[in-house]
């Protein structure tokens, strides 16, 4: 491990960071709010020459996609961000990288979605792409955001599916933390450049996505199913490869904290879950055995992982920030039950929204919240 | 470069009869009388199919769709449209 | 002086055997646009017939290594191409000559909902040829009305002919300020051809629409693309002009429609052919539904002769 530096960065700052480590080739970008600080942080590095790429400022993040899909199908490593109602824009074109298994890494800073508007965290936006096909990461801190962006475009390369990493507007993008950055050598190590198994080339003239016959469509979508399932591991594998590197760990598919005698476990995802750690600490302080389950990792859901990780007979108290429209409560907490179902039937489900719209989530609060739900 | 692969990428390739042998749509067919013919190449420039050879003109019968645009636009008259049998 | 098709070249970048309809002036005009172009390109396809037309998974009628897109993006996904070769250039993964990066795209693509894409992409000036094959509608989903359909037309969607005129599309793409502009059509390949060598050796935005008669949605008789495009021009329905960096000049035929040599011949007899205007011909309207169609032809005409004169 080479000497590495320390600095006091912005979340959205250190996605951009991460894009320089990474020597992305191509970024195209359109502003939205949180989002706006990773495109003007990346558009200035291409500017100043700190970053050797192409900064494509194009007119909408439909096209935003578009382009991503289209240079990575060219053999270009490329990054895009976005939020809220520019990833709902861009939901045509999500199909398109994961059906072409076009390895795009994108940050989403998470927002809650228009009507009405609001430019806070919540957790709507990503969850509301579960079904595009992308392996979807959720950080909780600046930090994370640095050392995810990283890991996901070695796991996008190695499998070819794209990876969309979440974090949330505000409390992650735009507040200040201490933030790491290893040597570029050892992220280098980390990170090899990217080979494309296909690419549109002119010395071998194919084409890409022609019309199919439900005998050629069917397996192509049923590999992309495996395919995801299958990245777990590589997940897993870049976690670890990335500390031993690095010497930094922020969990694989799952990040935990005093969870293994819990008899009270907290699960949500996002910078709400940093904070959670703190409501652990005021319960545990009451007597409590109160633990946390963070699922880094949303999509694949990692289902092993977490059902080898909770305690016997413990209450499972998931704060959702989104909402499960059609069902009571939010998404986490459903996918959570169906995972468990028939497979730990000695763990209760408790689910509460919260934080919709960027409502505070304090420590106490929280604390108080997952008291009153141990009343249920 | 690793070695093109079509494993998970839902990849094509190049190759004549793409949809199929087209020949079979036609219902009349092209034929040349190559006393008229005087070689002015516009059926080969104007057939959609690529299926006429400029300098004999002769025509690839697997895949000429029939339209006949070769004979409206043939300047001598060289191009008559017979019906399939 | 426009190319002799004899000079064209020998070699084919659209396959025989592939799944256009008989007489399609797409395939038509993508032969010679490939003879222009060479192997050495990236196509672009959005959803039209010229889908359709490359073949179903594994097996593809075009020779050039092809990417089907999202129907709106033809604009942003080219410039996503063209710029990542650049910089693969730059940092040395890419030898030799780039490829030229082109989009063949309908009406519907290019007109309609891939408007906004394609605008930015030229405002960006990006590197890249966007070809518009016009047919004039929504052929490959049946022929429904599109920005292109001019007026008094039958599609599916205009039951009793469409009332507005067309979007003026190339002009549209010429007050960009792109380095070039042209019209071009099926009947005259040479003139193609030498506007597709052109726009290949100019960096920037390049945007070639190309008039391409449908006989299935215009409803003339299969063998009559050509005539059909030929007869568009010579009634000046269809001018063939070209703008580089703004300058506009006309092509023969019609830069002798414009400079008053030849009159334009008037437009009955072109739409009395097509079974898509014929309808009109049995309305009680029908000669001033005609004058109608007469005078937006006439009125291009006069407008296109004094836009000429602009060159800023």
């Amino acid at each position: 491990m080479k000497t590495a530096q320390v600095i006091m960065d912005t979340g959205a700052h250190a996605a951009a960071l991460a894009v320089k480590s990474a020597r992305v080739d191509v970024v195209p970008g359109y502003p939205i709010t949180p989002q706006t600080s990773i495109m003007e942080a990346v558009a200035a590095m291409v500017e100043n020459g700190e970053l050797h790429a192409r900064f494509i400022p194009v007119e909408g993040e439909h096209s935003a996609m578009a382009a991503a899909v289209a240079a990575s199908a060219a053999g270009a490593r490329v990054f895009t961000a976005t939020s809220a109602n520019g990833l709902l824009y861009m939901h045509e074109v999500l199909h398109m990288a994961s059906g072409g298994r076009l390895p795009v890494v994108m940050c989403n800073v998470n927002r809650g979605i228009f009507a009405p508007w609001t430019l806070w965290a919540d957790h709507q936006d990503s969850f509301a792409q579960r079904d595009t096909g992308w392996i979807q990461y959720h950080c909780s801190s600046n930090q994370e955001v640095y050392n995810t962006i990283l890991q996901a475009f070695r796991v996008a390369e190695q499998i070819n599916i794209p990876v969309m990493v979440n974090f949330d507007g505000f409390a992650i993008s735009h507040c200040l933390m201490p933030l790491t950055l290893p040597a570029q050598e050892d992220i280098d190590r980390f990170l090899p450049p990217y080979e494309p198994g296909w690419r549109l080339d002119p010395a071998h003239p194919s084409s890409f996505s022609n019309v199919t016959n439900a005998a050629e469509y069917a397996p192509f979508r049923e590999m992309l199913s495996g395919d995801i399932l299958a990245s777990i591991s590589l997940v897993k594998q870049a976690a670890q490869e990335y500390k031993e590197i690095t010497g930094m760990w922020d969990g694989d598919t799952i990040d935990t904290y005093l969870l293994e005698d819990a008899e009270v476990v907290a699960f949500a995802v996002n910078s709400m879950a940093a904070e959670l750690r703190l409501s652990i600490d005021i319960l545990r302080e009451q007597g409590i055995k109160a633990g946390l389950l963070r699922p880094r990792l949303y999509l694949p859901f990692p289902t092993e992982d977490i059902i080898n990780a909770i305690p016997q007979n413990a209450q499972i108290m998931v704060l959702d920030r989104n909402y499960n429209f059609g069902h009571p409560g939010g998404i986490l907490a459903s996918e959570l039950k169906s995972v468990l179902f028939g497979r730990r039937n000695d763990l209760t489900v408790k689910n509460r929204v919260v934080g919709i719209g960027g409502i505070d989530l304090t420590r106490r609060f929280m604390a108080e919240e997952i008291l009153s739900m141990m009343e249920e | 470069m690793k070695s093109v692969t079509k494993a998970y990428q839902p990849i094509s390739w190049p190759t004549k009869g793409a949809g199929g042998d087209t020949g079979s749509w036609r219902t009349h067919r092209p034929v040349v009388d190559s006393h008229i013919c005087n070689k002015c190449q516009l059926c080969w420039v104007y057939c959609p199919e690529a299926v006429i050879e400029r300098h004999e003109i002769t025509i690839d019968y697997r895949y000429c769709k029939g339209c006949g645009v070769c004979a409206v636009e043939c300047p001598t008259g060289a191009i008559s449209m017979e019906k399939e049998e | 002086m426009t190319t002799s098709i004899k000079k064209l070249p020998d070699f084919e970048q659209v396959l025989s055997g592939n799944g256009a309809c008989g007489g399609c002036p797409s395939t038509m005009a993508l032969r010679i646009v490939g003879k222009a172009l060479g192997p050495n390109a990236i196509m672009l396809l959005t959803p039209s017939c010229a889908v359709a037309s490359m073949g179903m998974t594994p097996k593809l009628a075009y020779n050039w290594p092809c990417i089907n897109v999202t129907f709106a993006t033809a604009g942003s996904s080219a410039s996503g191409i063209t710029h990542a070769l650049e910089i693969m250039k730059e940092k040395g993964r890419l030898q030799g000559e780039l490829p030229t990066v082109f989009s063949w795209v309908g009406d519907g693509g290019t007109y309609d909902i891939g408007f906004q894409a394609l605008s930015a992409a030229a405002e960006r000036n990006d590197n890249m040829i966007h070809f518009c094959y016009n047919n004039e509608a929504y052929s490959n989903t049946g022929v429904q009305r599109s920005g292109a359909t001019p007026r008094g037309s039958f599609t599916t969607t205009t039951p009793t002919g469409k009332r507005q005129p067309k979007k003026n599309m190339t002009r549209l793409m010429l007050e960009h300020n792109i380095p070039y502009v042209a019209t071009a059509t099926v009947a005259y390949p040479g003139d193609l051809y030498d506007k597709v060598i052109k726009a290949k050796s100019i960096p920037g935005m390049k945007y070639i629409e190309i008039l391409a008669p449908c006989y299935l949605g215009w409803q003339f008789d299969m063998p009559e693309t050509v005539k059909m495009s030929r007869m568009a021009v010579r009634s000046g329905a269809w001018l063939l002009w070209e703008a580089e960096n703004g300058r506009i000049s006309f092509n023969s035929p019609s830069s002798l429609i414009i400079s008053g040599k030849r009159e334009a011949e008037p437009v009955n007899e072109y739409v009395m052919r097509q079974g898509r205007f014929t309808r009109l011909f049995k309305s009680a309207a029908a000669e001033s539904r005609i004058a109608e169609m007469q005078a937006d032809i006439d009125c291009e005409i006069a407008f296109m002769r004094e836009r000429a004169k602009i060159t800023t």
